[in-house]
């Protein structure tokens, strides 16, 4: 279920056929738990005790054609099962899902040509071999004409700057290198959608930045579908104006990024820079949450308030400078993964249980 | 640009065929590429093989020093090197180091998602990889061999006529085929069992005692069965393993011929395809099994 009081600024068009339709889409996976010692290890022999985990409850999303989904969530919340049963690698406990019209997890050649998946770690490039030979057996496997190929092949080269990497064995390279030639082995075929599971994990700043512009790029360029998930604010940042946070199996927030900030706080944080350390009696005075850090004071203030009691507080002594600011983004991701399920009620979209 | 578009899919039957023959042929070059990074190793590896042969002719020695009789089982001790270097041929075939493991291992460590992301056929492209294998195999050890052979050339009795080499080349070709999908579908065996390692030990036990690497499988002929008139070594001729070892270095030697032959090659043709059936049925639902618990 999309929730249709989330305006969607980016959906080129509401009565086009949606490009990923997923309806209650459930995952259980069966672990058997294996106690500490010898003796229940043998016993484990004979009575294994299993527990069912549930790794998605009931996820409902909707993406257009040109959508720039960015998945949110701590480790386990599920993002990584989600985009295994998107591409088809898994199937369902419960729900149904299409992707541009097929169900994934038939497998159809047909489906399997028209998106890609990216997962960070896990390479499709061969490890013995320069990426060339990789790209020149998806030509044939994906039936790139071979015209389109090297068009396709040295736009996308470019763009990374990385022609000079083609002939080196891929295991000769370094982790950035290898994931920005593992996306464009991915964008040969050139995907209506993309499936990326944390590109970024452990790559450093400039590389992250290269992946970022690279992606923006190709994404508006060719209007790809893509979800991508992601630990990094910083991703979604760059990249994506839907944002959907994944916690504990469920979505608690579905909508743009701006919005996250209206929905989920109250306050503002006013940052005073005064001309010296003030007295902490006459900052708790004001009555609001603070902190001080030498001369500095920062004020958690209601967002309805700020207009009434900002100018008093300027008049006050020796305000040098003032800035009011929204809680950073990682804050409010930060304390939706703390408070996890419960606070799927009162979110957003929040899945039907 | 609009993808779909130019993905239109080649029509017809034969077109089709022909592309998947085409990703086929690339995947087999890439994977010679690929073969041929290790080669340094290959070499090694290859030549240490031929050790075994040599205490094998000393055993053999020993065992026909120790006799008086000068023929086991219808074999002289001429008969019994020349022997063990055919299977040594038979094996260069059909046996698949690292296959069943290697699959077992790509489904331990997730890395078939692959092959279930890409629009590419596993099974397909395992064959090539292991013919790309047995390519560099023999490229590497055809010298080695004919030295052996040529060594050796007064053990062997007079080369057989055309038809037997064609037959013996034609067994050849399929104990190559049952060997691979033999191996494959044991390899699938690893989405159900997290480790395959002893069940493939199992295997190699009975594959090494009944496909005549061991011994040549006429010694068998004498051991009953408990049902009158069948012997061990007629059960064992209707299994799959004496195609691997024993059957191509008996028709070499003449010790199957016409209507036999025939009948021994056709068996030999049915076990093959029992085994592709049984290995795309492995896949298919290993895939499914893996799909809906794992993944």
């Amino acid at each position: 279920m999309h929730n249709s009081s989330q305006p969607r600024t980016d959906a080129p068009s509401a009565a086009s056929e949606p490009v990923i339709e997923v309806r209650g889409l459930a995952k259980e996976y069966r672990v058997f738990d294996k106690p500490e010692g010898l003796m229940a290890s043998v016993t484990g022999l004979f009575n294994r005790k299993s527990r069912v985990v549930e790794a998605l409850r009931g996820v409902d999303l909707r993406v257009e054609k040109g959508e720039f989904v960015a998945m949110l969530g701590p480790n386990g919340a599920g993002k990584t099962t989600f985009l295994k049963l998107l591409s088809g690698i898994i199937t369902p406990t419960r729900g149904s899902a299409t992707v541009l019209g097929s169900v994934p997890w038939e497998r159809t050649d047909d489906f399997r040509r028209r998106f890609a998946l990216v997962m960070g770690q896990r390479n499709q490039l061969w490890w013995d071999l320069p990426a060339a030979e990789s790209f020149r057996l998806h030509k044939e496997i994906y039936r790139i004409d071979t015209p389109r190929f090297e068009r396709t092949r040295d736009e996308l080269v470019d763009l990374l700057d990385v022609r000079k990497l083609l002939l080196r064995p891929v295991r000769d390279l370094s982790l950035g290198e290898r994931m920005k030639l593992e996306l464009v082995a991915a964008l040969l075929h050139e995907p209506e959608v993309l499936f990326l599971d944390e590109p970024t994990i452990g790559l450093d700043v400039v590389a992250q930045h290269a992946l970022h512009r690279f992606l923006a790029h190709v994404q508006a360029e060719r209007q790809m579908t893509v979800i991508l998930t992601t630990h990094y604010m910083k991703d979604v940042a760059a990249l994506c104006k839907r944002l959907v946070v994944v916690t504990q199996g469920s979505i608690l927030y579905d909508g743009s990024l701006e919005q996250i900030v209206d929905r989920f706080t109250s306050h503002k944080i006013v940052t005073l820079d005064l001309d010296a350390p003030p007295d902490r009696a006459a900052i708790d005075r004001l009555g609001f949450p603070c902190e001080i850090r030498g001369p500095q004071v920062i004020l958690r203030i209601d967002r309805t308030r700020i207009a009434d009691v900002l100018p008093g507080i300027l008049r006050g002594q020796g305000v040098r400078d003032v800035s009011v600011e929204d809680v950073p983004l990682e804050e409010i991701v930060a304390e939706m993964f703390r408070s996890g399920s419960t606070a799927g009620t009162d979110g957003a979209t929040g899945a039907p249980r | 640009m609009t993808a779909a578009a130019s993905h239109s899919p080649p029509s017809g039957f034969l077109a089709r065929r022909l592309q998947a023959l085409r990703v086929w042929w690339t995947m087999l070059v890439i994977c010679l590429e690929e073969r041929l990074v290790y080669r340094g190793d290959f070499v090694l590896g290859t030549l240490m093989r031929f050790l075994p042969i040599v205490t094998q002719v000393f055993l053999w020695t020993a065992v026909f020093g120790a006799t008086s009789t000068g023929s086991i089982a219808g074999y002289s001790r001429n008969d019994i090197v020349a022997y063990y270097l055919l299977t040594m041929v038979s094996r260069a075939f059909s046996s698949m180091p690292g296959l069943a493991s290697g699959i077992a291992r790509s489904i331990r460590d997730g890395s078939i998602k692959k092959y279930l992301v890409q629009p590419v056929d596993y099974v397909g492209y395992l064959l090539a990889a292991r013919i790309a294998h047995k390519l560099v195999y023999y490229a590497v050890a055809t010298l080695p061999f004919a030295g052996v052979f040529l060594f050796c050339r007064e053990y062997f009795p007079p080369i057989p006529d055309w038809t037997t080499i064609g037959a013996f080349v034609l067994s050849l070709v399929l104990s190559f085929l049952l060997g691979f999908f033999m191996e494959a579908t044991l390899g699938m065996l690893g989405f159900w069992f997290l480790e395959v390692s002893s069940i493939v030990f199992a295997y190699m036990l009975v594959q090494y005692m009944l496909s005549g690497h061991m011994f040549p499988l006429d010694m068998l002929r004498g051991i009953p069965t408990g049902v009158a008139g069948v012997s061990v070594a007629d059960v064992v001729r209707f299994l799959p393993f004496e195609y691997t070892a024993y059957f191509p270095a008996a028709v070499w030697l003449g010790k199957v011929q016409g209507a036999e032959l025939v009948r021994s090659l056709l068996v030999e043709a049915a076990w093959v395809g029992v085994m592709i059936v049984a290995c795309r049925i492995a896949w298919w639902r290993g895939t499914r099994r893996y799909s809906a618990f794992g993944g």
